[in-house]
């Protein structure tokens, strides 16, 4: 591992930054933390956690309404996971659910047979600045045919200055098997910029199928720099649900490669980006296979001079006959000041295929504002109702806790209280 | 004093033209007004302005409701205090479905009157309403759950504005020209819907071309309204009188009903 990491910063230091997407020149790279250690050593039960890592998870709603549901919680605070409980019925099951670190210990053969295999240590700049200083992060491993029936969940949050965080996930679905993760993001306010870039990596072997989801709300002075790739063998699915609507940048485009023939991809993406926000996000599907599809649905939303951005690859490769794919994009500005712009990047070098793609971009309407104001909503809450049902084919697709939420961010973006 | 009360009131367009031209009206709970008038008279842009829709403005006059003048009130703070608009043309709110949509009213209504504390209705008494209110309107119970007037056809999205006013109770109801686009049938079930609404605690203006729904709807008093003014006012008799000779008698010279 040593050897992969320096080999990594050689990797990060060589090449430039990316000239595209949004503006990176306000990152100090020599001023970050890269890595901090929060608490001496990891709590096995709720019971043990420091009171103070617990009263932050309190002002985030999470024990009380979430504990029970939770099969397992993994939560990244300050750069390590400090809390993992897991289901005693998951571990019967043989279902892996650690820390990235704690990953690579106990389970070094499955970890070296994957780890960067996905996202090569070489792959962009800020995948080698991962691979260089990753810690913390989920190792996922689900055996054959296991189903594992609620969403395997884990809290990330930054709260220290100057701290970048890294963290490094690995999930392996086996053949049959089926999970689904969730990872949601808060952090309060810094005074200065702070840098959140992770790789993640996902294995979906034949006939599987996995789901990722995400409700991403970092502070805006957070560079969000994201890379997250997933491979699907024979009649596997793979699904990145992505809700983008903090962070002062983000650039993030999941991504899934369809090796195998009969393969499913679907990428989900929503970016709301209100003030001094600038979000680039969207998709990538990849289609190496025959009979390969992928859906790709995105929503972005920009409010007060924000900036939401859709970027997506559609890829398919020579001889993936009878592949299909569609691709959705959606955009909602609400003033004058606000910008979305479209960049769909389409690439097919086979005949015999079926591609789609369509694009929309609406204003909101001072009609339906009045509709609703009518009926007794204030103009916050009325912009928040028509906003919420612009998203509404991604949300319903999230757990209910994380719809709840997801639609009370949307309302304190819509009220100007998100800081 | 009449709940709703309008004194002399005028309103323009953004752009300076004048559409309503001075009109008083009174308007209290268990009463029923007709505004029967020529299509392009000024009977929708006279609902909307009453609602607060920014595109009219009160530029003479004054509009009061329950003593207060509605000028100085959003669209919200009037939904609040007590009115009503039924759209002509209601709008599409994709992605938000009917329930949730009601819901999110009821209760903005609700925190309002409790002082600004939230005041939620409580699921079980919300749903029981609901549901009976829609067979009473004859609406299929799976457009609960569908989008709000997304893909609605013309009576739905109708039957669905005086679904609203079942549950939002709102003290003074304006139904701009509910009646148009319904078959018969549909006509009857709105109009008697609108009629059993009405009562000691709620009044209503009906905004209407014909005579057709006022059959059903049988109102107290019905007002003519030409080129922004009223221009006769009597009691039902007037709206057969008007089905029967038109509005031509009230037209100025040249002009085409």
């Amino acid at each position: 591992m040593r050897k992969f990491r320096l080999k990594s910063l050689e990797y990060f230091q060589a090449r430039p930054l990316p000239a595209w997407g949004g503006d990176l020149t306000g990152i100090d790279f020599d001023n970050i933390f890269y890595y901090i250690r929060p608490t001496e050593k990891q709590a096995s039960s709720w019971e043990d956690l420091p009171p103070d890592i617990k009263n932050t998870w309190d002002k985030l709603g999470i024990p009380e309404a979430e504990k029970k549901y939770l099969a397992g919680v993994g939560a990244q605070y300050e750069s390590e996971v400090v809390y993992h409980k897991l289901k005693e019925d998951l571990e019967a099951q043989g279902v892996l659910f650690l820390d990235m670190d704690s990953g690579l210990r106990e389970h070094e053969e499955l970890v070296k047979e994957y780890f960067g295999k996905i996202i090569p240590q070489n792959d962009n700049k800020f995948a080698a600045l991962n691979s260089a200083v990753w810690s913390g992060g989920s190792f996922i491993y689900v055996p054959p045919g296991v189903k594992v029936e609620m969403p395997l969940q884990a809290y990330f949050r930054i709260n220290a200055e100057n701290m970048g965080q890294f963290e490094r996930t690995l999930i392996i679905v086996d053949e049959g098997a089926y999970v689904h993760y969730v990872e949601g993001c808060t952090a309060p306010v810094y005074s200065s910029d702070s840098l959140h870039s992770a790789v993640v990596e996902i294995i979906v072997k034949p006939g599987a199928r996995c789901r990722y989801t995400t409700i991403q709300n970092w502070s805006n002075n957070v560079y969000n720099l994201v890379t997250k790739r997933a491979v699907a063998y024979e009649n596997a699915t793979m699904e990145w649900v992505d809700a983008n609507l903090g962070s002062k940048l983000t650039m993030k485009y999941p991504a899934i490669w369809l090796m195998g023939e009969g393969a499913h991809g679907e990428v989900l993406s929503i970016a709301f980006g209100g003030k001094d926000q600038h979000l680039d996000a969207g998709g990538k599907a990849v289609h190496y296979a025959p009979h390969t599809s992928s859906i790709i649905t995105s929503k972005s939303i920009s409010k007060d001079g924000g900036r939401a951005s859709y970027r997506g690859l559609l890829e398919v490769a020579k001889g993936a006959v009878g592949s299909k794919s569609k691709v959705v994009c959606d955009a909602l500005i609400l003033d004058e000041d606000s910008r979305s712009d479209t960049y769909p990047y389409i690439r097919i070098d086979e005949s015999n295929v079926d591609i789609g793609h369509e694009a929309t971009v609406s204003k909101i309407g001072e009609e339906q504002l009045f509709y609703l104001m009518s009926r007794g909503l204030s103009e916050a809450e009325a912009s928040a109702m028509v906003v919420s049902g612009f998203v509404e084919p991604i949300t319903k697709e999230l757990p209910l806790e994380y719809a709840v939420e997801m639609n009370r961010l949307i309302q304190l973006q819509m009220e100007g209280s998100v800081g | 004093m009449a709940l709703l009360e309008l004194n002399d009131l005028r309103v323009s367009l953004e752009d300076g033209t004048e559409i309503v031209k001075g009109v008083d009206l009174d308007v209290s709970p268990g009463e029923i007004h007709a505004l029967m008038g020529p299509n392009g008279s000024g009977k929708s842009s006279l609902a909307y302005a009453l609602m607060g829709h920014p595109a009219y403005e009160i530029t003479g006059g004054e509009a009061l409701f329950d003593g207060q003048d509605v000028s100085e009130m959003g669209a919200d703070k009037r939904a609040q205090a007590g009115l009503f608009l039924a759209f002509q043309y209601p709008h599409a709110i994709p992605g938000v479905t009917v329930t949730s949509f009601l819901r999110s009213a009821i209760n903005a209504i609700r925190k309002a009157r409790a002082g600004g504390e939230d005041d939620p209705v409580p699921i079980p008494e919300f749903r029981k309403e609901l549901l009976e209110a829609m067979e009473h309107l004859k609406i299929p119970r799976e457009l609960a759950q569908r989008y709000l007037n997304d893909g609605f056809s013309g009576g739905e999205k109708k039957r669905v504005e005086i679904l609203q006013m079942a549950m939002l109770k709102p003290r003074i109801a304006v139904l701009d020209e509910t009646d148009s686009g319904l078959d018969i049938d549909a006509l009857r079930i709105v109009a008697n819907g609108v009629r059993e609404l009405v009562g000691p605690e709620t009044g209503a203006l009906v905004i209407t071309h014909y005579q057709r729904i006022l059959n059903h709807i049988k109102p107290d008093f019905v007002h003519v309204f030409v080129d922004g003014r009223i221009v006769e006012e009597g009691g039902p008799e007037l709206a057969h009188k008007l089905e029967e000779e038109g509005y031509e008698a009230f037209l100025p010279e040249g002009a085409e009903a």
